[in-house]
């Protein structure tokens, strides 16, 4: 026996998962419109390829993306493409989406299908192309495109191909079943990925409530290295890091994916999906979803068409509008409330829960938090919830990102046993997007700043160079003339320009005026020394003389100059 | 509406009420130990407690009905009438109570944001105001005495219309007598004294034992958990140990444990979680703490039994270990410290 793990924390809600098992899976049968978005996965959204009024036939491709990251839709039925058009789609925010609507025919007749009897021989290449074209993403909930996983996850080495069926949320059953009923599919479709990936082991985590399933997975897994590992029942053992750990003993980084760990986690329906596009050709139009609740009369598993009206399957299950209190898509824990019976059935959908009354109370108020700290001794993260509480509500964001806010993986099982019936998750929610908003913002303002910077020294470059090139052409210009004063100088003859030579008449007047206030102090200090200090008067006599005789040869200086100046303009006009 | 769609664990109200019911034991053992005083203390305080908190609620604008059903208030009381001296008058209690509702609780914005433990501070107004009345209105066991006070005797006593009880029934705790006299007699000598009984002090052994085992319901209960009262305990019998092993020099460690308001502090006051700190760890600090300093103030400071000071001095540390003692997250390899740089 392989050695199970353990992760800290975790709840065990009210199961409420036999009331769905009672009878085999059932086919729903045609509702009378398919409304297929364009954007069901994560990712790129897919562009349509189909036009108003066209005829599609089962299986055939209505939108797909050149991105890497996205994949492509297809018609889950025959019939006659009626709208390309915005539409309500399953998401918490109500808002919506591009679908393409479909009336069928009712022929629900397939377009030509590339099967393929033998897989071994096609490459990994091959089956990755298939699984792309299949239009797989993931099953479980979140809807990341499988193709994009697995190719990935080719780069880095995979040691462990986990194949997700622990199913932990209540009243949910659709991976049970599959698992009960179609295990040779989930199995084949697991060896399929396991030829893409080649990985050391294979395993199929899955809880311990679930011993039909575990004994037909066992059974199917025999003559194959395929391990079915089973783990103890406890909420959330299906996250896909919970899982890990308890599978390998080994944690996801910070920041990191499960490929850096050598590790990479399916879930059970997409293996089996993948089987189906692979072998049968078939692209993903259908799923098992499961439906539950107490304003149902017929709980059960259902396969239905992907873009199936909630509607037409609630009505399929014998709903009960005036017991029904809430319509929940997901689990309990982790779904959220329908904001409309309108939606379609996504890739994603793996359970619908129409609620009553007394299954679903209204929450009672919120109290005040207490710090009393069961948050966190059920917290599968080992985070401190009651302290991101109080950091979400203060609007510390800086505090809740160094308490691991990001780390949180929003299961609800702070929520769940929170004495106050404080809306956790719902706090933590908002708190994200508005630190993601603030991040998106600073980064804006950051480069708006760069781009500032760099304007500014761009200007300041484009300035110097300007200027740069004003003092060259200063300098050519200079050295021009100079060149044509020389040349005409050795075309005068060689007579030196005196102003050219000597001092010119700016120093010259400058040197005169110097000489003059000189003069005119000496003369002040000698008639002052006549009256208090006559022992000084010969030698202030003496210097007297010596600049007035100063004074005088400068002036000489300058008015010879100035002589020269005007002849040399008088030669030159 | 917001996943999770379901929920399913007690109230913060249910909550309180669990607490209260675990005191019940260690109620119960008071009275019959030392007679009515208790009871009539606890009924008092609560009806001080449930009025002010009404009242404040009121002059705060807030639903009156709403926050008295979370049962705060009367815990808060409850803890108060265990903790105060059961002969103490009725405006000593009637002080403490208000103190620790109106300063401690809701001047710091009500249930929750309060930063001290609202009974240790109403306890902590009274022990420094009126040292007088907090020291020597103790009870003497009921055993000791020919004729205990009955319930209308005591609570004459304690509201002042009945004259004053026999000074027989009252004087100090056993802690208080073992300090001060141990200096000048030998520990075989001093426990021939009859408030010292048999095991550790008479009553007081029995009235503890009471609250760990309805401490030890609530750990069961899952209302609080292991950390505070384990580190708590440990610290304070590992002080005794190290700097008070010598019964003769000082109050050797099963009285450390077993008189005094040893385990109320360690299930019922310690543990008050608002006040407390919050992850694992870091309780674990927190009760190491308020060990050190219950042994420290005890051994050495002027007051014979120092609970509210030891939990009132924790309380300061309690943001500042927060901080340190996040545990290591999923993925993280190692926990984060400190304040975010």
């Amino acid at each position: 026996m392989r050695e199970v793990f353990d992760f800290p924390g975790g709840i065990h809600p009210p199961e409420n998962k036999r009331r769905s098992l009672g009878e085999p899976i059932r086919q729903i049968p045609l509702p009378e419109q398919l409304i297929v978005p364009l954007h069901q996965h994560i990712g790129e959204p897919a562009e349509a390829h189909v036009k108003d009024g066209q005829h599609v036939l089962k299986g055939q491709v209505l939108a797909s993306s050149g991105e890497a990251l996205s994949v492509p839709v297809h018609a889950p039925t025959s019939g006659t493409v009626r709208a390309i058009a915005p539409h309500a789609v399953p998401h918490p925010s109500g808002l919506k989406d591009w679908c393409v609507i479909i009336e069928p025919d009712g022929k629900d007749q397939w377009q030509e299908l590339a099967p393929c009897a033998d897989p071994d021989t096609l490459t990994a290449r091959d089956l990755l192309r298939r699984i792309r074209n299949a239009g797989i993403a993931g099953l479980g909930g979140a809807g990341f495109p499988t193709g994009f996983k697995l190719q990935a996850s080719e780069k880095q080495k995979i040691q462990t191909l986990i194949l997700n069926g622990a199913e932990c949320e209540p009243y949910i059953t659709a991976d049970q079943s599959l698992m009960q009923e179609r295990p040779g599919e989930i199995v084949s479709g697991l060896e399929l990925i396991a030829r893409i990936l080649d990985p050391e082991e294979c395993l199929i985590g899955i809880e311990d409530n679930k011993p039909e399933a575990i004994a037909a997975l066992q059974e199917a897994v025999k003559d194959t290295r395929i391990e079915v590992v089973v783990v103890p029942t406890k909420y959330p053992s299906g996250g896909e890091k919970q899982l890990i750990r308890l599978l390998t003993g080994k944690e996801v980084p910070h920041n990191g994916i499960p490929a850096d760990i050598g590790v990479t986690c399916q879930n059970v329906g997409t293996a089996a999906a993948v089987y189906r596009a692979i072998v049968h050709g078939e692209p993903l139009i259908s799923r098992i979803t499961t439906l539950a609740g107490g304003a149902l009369t017929r709980e059960g598993n259902v396969e239905a068409l992907i873009g199936t009206p909630i509607r037409h399957l609630l009505a399929e299950a014998g709903y009960a509008p005036q017991r029904a209190a809430r319509l929940i898509m997901g689990g309990p824990m982790m779904g959220f409330n329908l904001p409309s019976k309108d939606v379609p059935l996504v890739k994603t959908s793996n359970c619908i829960i129409a609620g009553t009354e007394k299954e679903f109370p209204p929450p009672p108020p919120a109290q005040a938090c207490i710090r009393c700290g069961m948050c966190e001794q059920v917290c599968p993260m080992e985070l401190l919830p009651q302290q991101l509480y109080w950091f979400s509500r203060s609007r510390e964001y800086d505090k809740a990102e160094q308490f691991n806010l990001f780390d949180c993986i929003e299961c609800g099982a702070c929520a769940y046993v929170c004495p106050s019936s404080i809306p956790l998750v719902q706090y933590y929610q908002h708190t994200k997007g508005d630190i993601r908003r603030q991040r998106e913002e600073q980064e804006k303002s950051d480069r708006a700043r760069i781009r500032f910077e760099q304007r500014q020294a761009r200007l300041e470059r484009e300035k110097e160079e300007k200027e740069a090139r004003r003092r060259a052409r200063a300098e050519a210009a200079e050295r021009k003339r100079r060149e044509q004063e020389k040349a005409q100088q050795d075309a005068n003859g060689a007579v030196p320009a005196p102003a050219a030579s000597g001092p010119d008449l700016e120093t010259l007047t400058e040197r005169c005026d110097k000489a003059r206030e000189k003069v005119e102090s000496f003369r002040q200090r000698l008639s002052e020394a006549r009256e208090q200090t006559p022992e000084a008067v010969p030698k202030l006599e003496r210097a007297l003389e010596k600049n007035e005789q100063r004074l005088k040869a400068a002036e000489e200086a300058l008015a010879e100059a100035q002589e020269n100046q005007n002849q040399a303009q008088g030669e030159t006009q | 509406m917001t996943s999770p769609h379901t929920h399913a664990s007690p109230s913060t109200s249910r909550v309180m009420q669990w607490v209260v019911a675990a005191t019940l034991p260690g109620l119960v053992a008071l009275i019959s130990f030392f007679g009515w005083g208790y009871l009539i203390n606890v009924l008092w305080c609560v009806l001080v407690a449930v009025v002010t908190e009404a009242a404040i609620l009121r002059l705060r604008k807030r639903p009156v009905g709403f926050f008295l059903r979370d049962w705060s208030a009367v815990v808060t009381a409850l803890l108060l009438g265990l903790a105060l001296p059961p002969f103490a008058p009725w405006w000593v209690s009637l002080i403490a109570v208000v103190s620790a509702i109106v300063v401690a609780k809701h001047l710091y914005g009500g249930l929750g944001s309060n930063t001290f433990n609202p009974a240790m501070v109403g306890y902590a107004v009274v022990l420094i105001s009126f040292p007088v009345a907090m020291t020597t209105n103790w009870a003497t066991p009921l055993e000791l005495l020919d004729s205990p006070p009955g319930f209308i005797a005591t609570l004459g006593h304690i509201f002042g219309f009945a004259g004053t009880v026999p000074d027989a029934f009252t004087g100090a705790t056993p802690l208080d007598i073992y300090k001060n006299e141990i200096r000048a007699e030998l520990a075989t000598t001093l426990r021939e004294q009859p408030v010292f009984g048999d095991f550790v002090a008479l009553g007081w052994e029995w009235v503890n034992l009471a609250f760990l085992g309805g401490g030890l319901f609530l750990i069961w209960k899952r209302i609080i958990t292991w950390h505070i009262p384990l580190s708590f305990l440990a610290s304070l019998a590992l002080m005794s140990l190290l700097f008070g092993h010598d019964p003769d020099q000082a109050v050797p460690v099963q009285m450390h444990l077993l008189a005094g308001a040893t385990m109320l502090c360690a299930f019922f006051i310690a543990t008050d979680p608002v006040s407390a700190a919050t992850s694992n760890r870091g309780k674990l600090w927190y009760g190491a703490g308020i060990g050190v300093l219950l042994y420290i103030i005890r051994a050495w400071g002027a007051y014979p039994d120092a609970v509210a000071f030891a939990v009132l001095l924790m309380n300061f540390t309690v943001p500042f270990i927060d901080y340190y003692t996040q545990p290591r997250t999923y993925g993280h390899s190692k926990p984060k410290r400190g304040l975010p740089s």
